[in-house]
């Protein structure tokens, strides 16, 4: 036990959270990445595509947990509610970053590559991507975070997850299991972002080799 | 080899980049397209590989249509070399010099194996090869950029100003480089700068361009400074040709014989200026036996020699070494032995003998 709360509860409930905030984001990037593309690919398309799916995070996250199930037609404590509701904010973030990504790879380097005789997609892939992996990285982070902070409301609705700790302490006015929800949302949070971080050195070898002759 | 058939290339703007230009690339030597910036040497060269696309005319390489080729599969038959090298920052110098090779398919073997030929061909190291690009220096990645683009044997290679991010010292190596490299490959090189010396002094041929894409004169250098097409030519090649056109000039220079002493060697005052050379004939330097006092000869009085001539050099070369030794008598070598010396005079003779005129 501590702060009033079972030990395997408090793990349930982090697995719970890291998938319904994980899930989404994994979803969210693969979403983006093509989003992304066609917005650095065709210039025109990068003001509403940005502004439109940036729109989207100002939605409130209860009424988008609330209106979900209205929308997809799915019972009102089902997962895939939040789920899609986190896939959202997560493409909210990350189009403009892999277009923020993508665009940072040198003029110089993507003329030197079509010149060599890529293909678009090709290049795409193994010349673009790998160059924008450090400023998409750093999306996912902050994504990353901020889905984790933003699944805890969906407690309100009843989909259990660490937020249900604060909605049990509030009822039942008891510091404990609140303390203990906050304690657990901030280390999975630095968790996800340790994570993310370490993954984006391995992908970058090239950043840290030592410089000069 | 490379044919350019009244092309002509409007951007979407409306800006007329080139205009109904039509030249013949030959097949190997170094052709340079020269001219101001934004007279349209880009944009003509990356016609050739359909970096962009022609908006009238055609272009032909060895008579076969560019545009009847697939994009992609053309750039791989066709070297190219762009100012800042582009190479790809994530990948080693190794893995760079591999692009092309493993673009047209070739087995990871032979793709190293080619690469690695490539990368010691342009003067670099095994160890450098396996370096990411941001460890070398602007000249070493730009001879990366070289290595990357000969890794696939390709006939042709287009070099878009590729000297001009790197200081005077590391462009005259790798113009030297670039030049070997040709010749030894007997590969078609078309290069663009807008830096007339750099075109005088590498190209086998010049095509010199002006603004709005049009084409003003296609000559050898030497002809280009004797007979320069119309004033816009002659002003661009510059104010000092008439002396640069000596160094297209290969004249037969008779050197007159020169006396020679060696270190050690008792030479009397009054002599005036005495060429000290080592037991093999190569020269030390000058003596000053003008006035003063005679004696042995002293390494310590020795004066610089000046620039040397080889045998066979420019008249530019053997005017220089005449202007530039304190004897007024400037030295011929020959096989790195002194032949004798030639004074400005001899020079100037064998250029009116010539009629003074290069080429
Ligand atoms: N993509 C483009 N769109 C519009 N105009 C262009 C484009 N590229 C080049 N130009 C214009 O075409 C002219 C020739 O450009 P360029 O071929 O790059 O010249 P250079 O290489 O001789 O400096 C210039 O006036 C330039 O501004
Ligand atoms: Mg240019």
């Amino acid at each position: 036990m501590i702060g009033g709360v079972a030990w395997s509860t408090v793990g349930d409930l982090l697995l719970r959270h890291l998938y319904l905030a994980g899930v989404p984001l994994l979803v969210g990037l693969l979403i983006s990445l093509p989003l992304g593309w066609l917005a650095t690919r065709y210039r025109w398309l990068a003001p509403p595509m940005i502004a439109g799916t940036g729109l989207l995070y100002t939605i409130p996250s209860l009424a988008l947990f609330i209106l979900l199930p209205l929308l997809l037609g799915t019972r009102v404590l089902d997962d895939a509610n939040v789920l899609v509701a986190m896939t959202l904010y997560s493409v909210a973030l990350l189009t403009r970053t892999v277009a923020d990504g993508l665009g940072s790879v040198p003029g110089a380097t993507r003329q030197a590559a079509t010149a060599m005789g890529y293909g678009e997609l090709r290049r795409t892939l193994v010349v673009d991507l790998p160059l924008a992996v450090p400023v998409i990285t750093a999306g996912l982070r902050v994504a990353a975070v901020s889905n984790v902070s933003i699944v805890s409301v969906a407690a309100l609705i009843g989909v259990s997850q660490l937020g249900q700790l604060f909605t049990e302490g509030f009822n039942r006015n008891d510091m404990g299991p609140i303390v203990v929800g906050i304690v657990a949302c901030v280390a999975l949070a630095l968790v996800l972002d340790a994570g993310i971080a370490l993954l984006s050195r391995v992908l970058t070898p090239w950043l840290r080799a030592g410089v000069a002759r | 080899m490379i044919r350019f058939e009244s092309v002509t290339k409007r951007y979407p703007d409306g800006t007329t980049a080139v205009d109904d230009l039509s030249l013949e690339v030959p097949r190997g030597g170094i052709t340079v397209f020269v001219g101001p910036s934004g007279c349209g040497k880009t944009t003509s060269l990356r016609m050739i590989n359909r970096m962009v696309e022609p908006t009238e005319g055609r272009i032909l390489i060895n008579d076969e249509d560019v545009a009847d080729r697939k994009p992609a599969r053309l750039r791989r038959s066709i070297g190219y070399v762009i100012q800042h090298a582009g190479l790809f920052p994530h990948r080693t110098v190794l893995a760079n010099v591999m692009t092309v090779p493993t673009l047209i398919g070739w087995d990871k073997g032979r793709a190293r194996t080619a690469a690695m030929e490539a990368i010691e061909k342009v003067g670099l190291t095994a160890d450098q090869a396996s370096r990411y690009p941001a460890q070398l220096s602007g000249g070493q990645q730009q001879r990366v950029g070289v290595a990357r683009a000969l890794a696939s044997d390709p006939e042709v290679v287009l070099m878009d100003e590729p000297f001009s991010a790197v200081d005077p010292l590391v462009r005259t190596d790798l113009q030297n480089e670039v030049r070997r490299l040709q010749r030894e490959l007997g590969i078609t090189v078309v290069l663009v700068t807008h830096d007339i010396d750099e075109a005088i002094s590498l190209g086998d041929h010049v095509a010199v361009m002006r603004q709005g894409g049009h084409l003003a004169q296609l000559a050898s250098p030497g002809e280009l400074l004797t007979e320069p097409a119309d004033d816009f030519v002659a002003s661009f090649v510059g104010k000092d040709r008439g002396y640069r056109k000596l160094g297209f000039t290969t004249t037969q220079v008779e050197s007159d014989p020169e006396e020679t002493v060696a270190l050690g060697e008792d030479v009397p005052a009054g002599r005036g200026w005495v060429l000290a050379v080592d037991e093999d004939g190569q020269p030390l330097g000058w003596v000053d036996r003008q006035g003063g006092s005679g004696g042995p000869v002293r390494e310590e009085e020795l004066h610089r020699m000046g620039s040397l001539a080889e045998v066979g050099d420019s008249a530019r070369v053997f005017l220089d070494a005449a202007l530039s030794a304190p004897s007024g008598r400037g030295v011929v070598v020959e096989d790195g032995r002194v032949v004798g010396t030639v004074v400005p005079e001899r020079v100037l003779e064998a250029i009116r003998a010539r009629g003074g005129s290069a080429a």
